[in-house]
């Protein structure tokens, strides 16, 4: 842009220190330099969840994890903006550093020992969830099988390809406008209102298009409020780009999580009780770190009847980098811990896996212990594919040691009923216009950042209207123009967005039909859309799609139509929720319990799936070849397969990193993120990827538009304890760290021996 | 965080001649300058990608007299006198280019930051390999990283791309 500068970020080097002293008259005297911003310009606390903002632009008086952000330059150009920073004098006192989660749940006996001193939390436990449902206690007492484990799962990130960027451009308008590789602009443009201290009209967020996400890009994050900060303060437009290492100490990948569980059945394998204890490692901030800690608990209540449920989760403060929401959001730790669980039972009960897995499974139609509402759902057939493509029954226990095959099962929201804002507005709102050109432009904020929202959208219009699609446009980057969306996060955009955008072209279809009906001289029940044409088939009649609009805009001077989502009525017994939400939501049966966190985990419809996976074992080395994966979903109906298929196999990539290589290696002293590079940081490499069956299952949602639920999170659920169950088929031991690497897989040999 | 080192004075500027997509483009610029910032920035050919500046994720892969560089590991000035090829320069007529026509049909692009990398890579694979088999191509885009597709379609487009290339030869 003219006259833009380049912004650079300065970042502690300290895990937890006080800040005693900010100097940076030098860099500000430096020839080509701006501007320099610290807390000074902006003490406002953001974050994504309204109710617990522990962000902000730069550090206030002390930094809590290495990386965090001190100070930032708007300068000329790169070279002197970095120039610059090493002008800026930090004076620290270094504070003890807590990197265990452990350690956090320890009393703390002065303020230095809080790492978030502000806040009301004590000591460092932000977030308790207590859940029971029924009789865990009694029921365990009348199991005759109880399979209980210790997990642990070192934290992963998303290692999107591309980094983030932002441009802030603060203009003599006194407008803000602000470009962000991000997935949710409407937090964005929420987080800018408030630390900008403007209100939401004078804000314009764009979002170009982004190169992947994964839930990394999903929180308003501090580098676009300096950003911003910094171009309010010079008039000039300024750019922040992160280098890599930014990248990963940004962070807000999944959690570290230590979970114990154990779960016990009947003689026949019926599943009697689920108890979940979970230790989270929510590093310095908060981020979706409440939803996080119900979502370790809750999602563990699909697909498997259980009625006795007990659960404690607690969430803590570290100086770490903070962790946040990211593919299979908080289900996908538990969900290694339980399906691996329900391998030693069928073990023990002497039951097929395959055969325990469908016992337990429900039904449509079904509500859980917790309340959630069951819709559609696909989970036996899922099963029944895959255990049929993959030849289970030849294989399991009778292929050579050293050759394993395994399933593993998941349960994943399609969008949360219930909004992170509770408000009355609704999750999604589309407009659809339609002008003289015969052009159908749809305007929305669901995110496009390489899923294919922009595809569903234009697909979900298309096939209401029933015209060419090459008439549609999406208009979904810009705030100005766009309404309401809650982005791209959540598995939502399909159920949520798709709705709203099949409503709008339908109440447009309305308009369109009726000027029809006047050019025809024939009822509008009469008329039939297709092919850009509208027929009249009683009097073989038919007229163009742009000769009805043109008699319409004759009506009206424009033709807009809108629809809009909000997720059904949650239970009745929940105070404050229904009402702040009213009437406006969806008709149909109330959702939910009523105790503490009844909405949390709480979605219209869920997605189920099922995926086997055969690999080879080298006893020797430990390392371990995933040969194929059959990955059966349901994704309610496949409005775009070819997305679905690539959803799915990309989870699976995702999902196999996590299972054997990837990892943060945080230095145990200082708390440095040691591999914050994409080489030591290790993502499957092509060479390592197994060939993928994909079998997309169908289950109709009655609610999902057209009949679709989610595709794009749920399906790394199953493809971790999928490798594990096949390792134990493999060489007979269970592993409960994750990632299984060579080393663990030898030394958990020996110990057989 | 930026380790980009700087010499302590600042470089003087050199006046360079690079072919880039067979255009000659007459550039001043500092001999610590990388290719890819040069095609980047200064002549705007903003296809091709900067992820990660230490060679791991083959976003910047350009070709230099037709063999995939890494523009991020690639000084300017060590592109003087070479052919340079960017992404940008695929497409010859109003259709796209049988490779890119592939990615989008076979589904090998999601977000597709990823994706002139990848097809730079697979263009040069192909002047060389006609018909690669499953394995090769597992070779030759290891350098590539997509966080996407799992490599299955990427790998599905390249297979289909090299057979229409083989057909219209």
């Amino acid at each position: 842009m003219p006259g833009q500068l380049v912004g650079k970020i300065l970042r502690s080097p300290f895990a937890h220190a006080k800040i005693k002293k900010i100097n940076y008259s030098k860099a500000k005297a430096l020839k080509g330099v701006f501007a320099v911003a610290t807390s000074k310009d902006s003490k406002e606390r953001f974050g994504v969840l309204p109710i617990t903002k522990d962000e902000t632009a730069f550090a206030i008086e002390k930094v809590t994890f290495i990386g965090d952000q001190v100070a930032a330059v708007a300068a000329i150009d790169e070279e002197t903006a970095i120039r610059a920073l090493d002008l800026i004098d930090v004076e620290y006192e270094e504070l003890p550093a807590i990197l265990k989660p452990e350690k956090s749940l320890e009393p703390i006996s002065n303020i230095d020992q809080k790492i978030q001193p502000w806040s009301k939390y004590e000591g460092n436990i932000f977030k308790t969830v207590n859940q029971n449902f029924g009789n865990v206690e009694k029921a365990v007492k009348e199991s005759p099988i109880v399979k209980k484990g210790k997990f642990s799962f070192n934290g992963v990130t998303h290692a999107f390809t591309e980094p983030m960027g932002v441009i802030a451009s603060y203009g003599s308008d006194k407008r803000l406008t602000v470009w962000s590789a991000t997935q949710v602009p409407h937090y964005l443009h929420r987080s800018l209102s408030e630390v900008m201290k403007m209100p939401m009209h004078k804000i314009k967020v764009i979002r170009p298009y982004v190169g992947g996400g994964f839930g990394g890009k999903s929180d308003p994050f501090p580098h676009e409020m300096a950003a911003a900060i910094l171009s309010k303060k010079t008039g000039k437009p300024v750019k922040i780009l992160f280098d890599r290492d930014e990248v990963f100490i940004s962070n807000h990948g999944r959690h570290p999580t230590k979970t114990e569980m154990q779960i016990s059945a009947n003689k026949d394998g019926e599943f009697t009780s689920l108890e979940i204890d979970a230790l989270i490692d929510g590093g310095a901030w908060g981020s979706f770190g409440v939803i996080t800690t119900y979502y370790n608990g809750v999602l563990s209540l699909g697909p498997y009847k259980i009625k006795n449920f007990d659960y404690s989760g607690k969430r803590v403060y570290t100086n770490k980098p903070a962790s946040g929401a990211m593919r299979g959001h908080g289900a996908v730790n538990s969900r290694f811990a339980i399906e691996t669980l329900i391998d030693e039972v069928a073990e023990e009960a002497k039951i097929d896996p395959c055969e325990i897995r469908l016992k337990n499974a429900y039904e449509a139609n079904s509500i859980t212990a917790n309340g959630f509402r069951i819709t559609s759902c696909g989970i036996k057939e899922c099963i029944e594919k895959v255990k049929n493509a993959s030849g289970w029954d030849k294989k399991f226990k009778k292929m050579p040691y050293g050759k394993g095959i395994g399933i593993g099962c998941g349960f994943y929201i399609s969008g949360s009923a219930l909004p992170i804002n509770w408000e009355r507005m609704p999750q999604s709102t589309v407009h659809v216009k339609i002008d003289f050109d015969g052009g159908i432009t749809v305007h929305s904020l669901a995110a496009e950042i390489g899923q294919g929202s922009d595809t569903m959208l234009a697909q979900c219009v298309g096939e209401v209207l029933k015209c060419d699609m090459s008439r549609i446009r999406i208009y979904s980057r810009n705030t100005d123009t766009a309404p309401i969306d809650l982005g791209s996060y959540s598995s939502r955009v399909t159920f949520m967005a798709g709705l709203a955008a099949k409503r709008a072209a339908q109440d447009l279809k309305n308009q369109i039909l009726a000027a029809a009906s006047r050019i025809m001289g024939i009822k509008e029940t009469s008329l039939i859309m297709e092919n850009d044409k509208i027929f009249d088939f009683k009097n073989n009649n038919s007229i163009s799609i742009i000769e009805a609009i043109r008699e319409a805009l004759h009506d009206s001077g424009a033709l807009h139509g809108k629809g809009h989502y909000q997720a059904p009525n949650l239970n009745p017994d929940l105070p404050r929720v229904n009402e702040l939400r009213g009437k406006e939501s969806e008709k149909g049966m109330p959702m939910g319990g009523s105790h503490k966190g009844a909405a949390a985990g709480l979605s219209p419809s869920y997605s189920m799936n099922a995926y086997v996976c055969e690999l080879e074992v080298d006893p020797e080395t430990g390392l371990v070849k995933v040969e194929k994966v059959w990955a059966a979903h349901d994704c309610g109906k496949a409005l775009n397969p070819l997305s679905v298929e690539g959803q799915i196999e990309g989870c699976i990539h995702m999902g196999l990193g996590q299972a054997l290589m990837e990892s943060f290696d945080y230095n145990r002293g200082t708390g440095r993120i040691e591999n914050s590079n994409l080489l030591d940081y290790r993502c499957i490499p092509p060479t390592m990827m197994p060939d993928v069956d994909v079998f997309i299952v169908e289950s109709e949602d009655p609610e999902g538009p057209f009949g679709a639920k989610e595709a794009g999170e749920g399906p790394i659920l199953p493809i971790l304890p999928a490798v594990a169950n096949a390792i134990y088929d493999a060489v007979g031991v269970r592993l409960r760290n994750l990632p299984m690497t060579p080393e663990k897989i030898i030394s958990a040999l020996g110990k057989k021996k | 965080m930026t380790l980009i080192p700087f010499p302590n004075k600042k470089l003087t500027k050199k006046i360079i001649k690079l072919d880039i997509n067979e255009n000659i483009y007459e550039l001043a610029i500092n001999p610590n300058d990388l290719l890819l910032d040069v095609i980047r920035y200064k002549l705007n050919l903003t296809g091709t990608k900067r992820g990660c500046d230490m060679g791991t994720c083959g976003c910047c892969t350009v070709l230099l007299d037709g063999e995939p560089v890494l523009s991020c590991l690639t000084l300017a000035i060590q592109a003087i006198g070479k052919k340079i090829k960017t992404i940008e320069s695929l497409q010859e007529n109003e259709n796209m280019h049988p490779i890119q026509e592939c990615f989008h049909t076979e589904g090998g692009s999601q977000c597709g930051f990823c994706t002139p990398g990848f097809i730079m890579t697979s263009f040069a694979l192909l002047k060389k390999n006609k018909n690669p088999t499953d394995e090769e191509i597992k070779q030759e885009i290891s350098g590539n990283m997509c966080r996407c597709t799992g490599y299955i379609k990427i790998i599905k487009s390249i297979k289909k791309a090299a057979k229409k290339m083989r057909n219209s030869d």
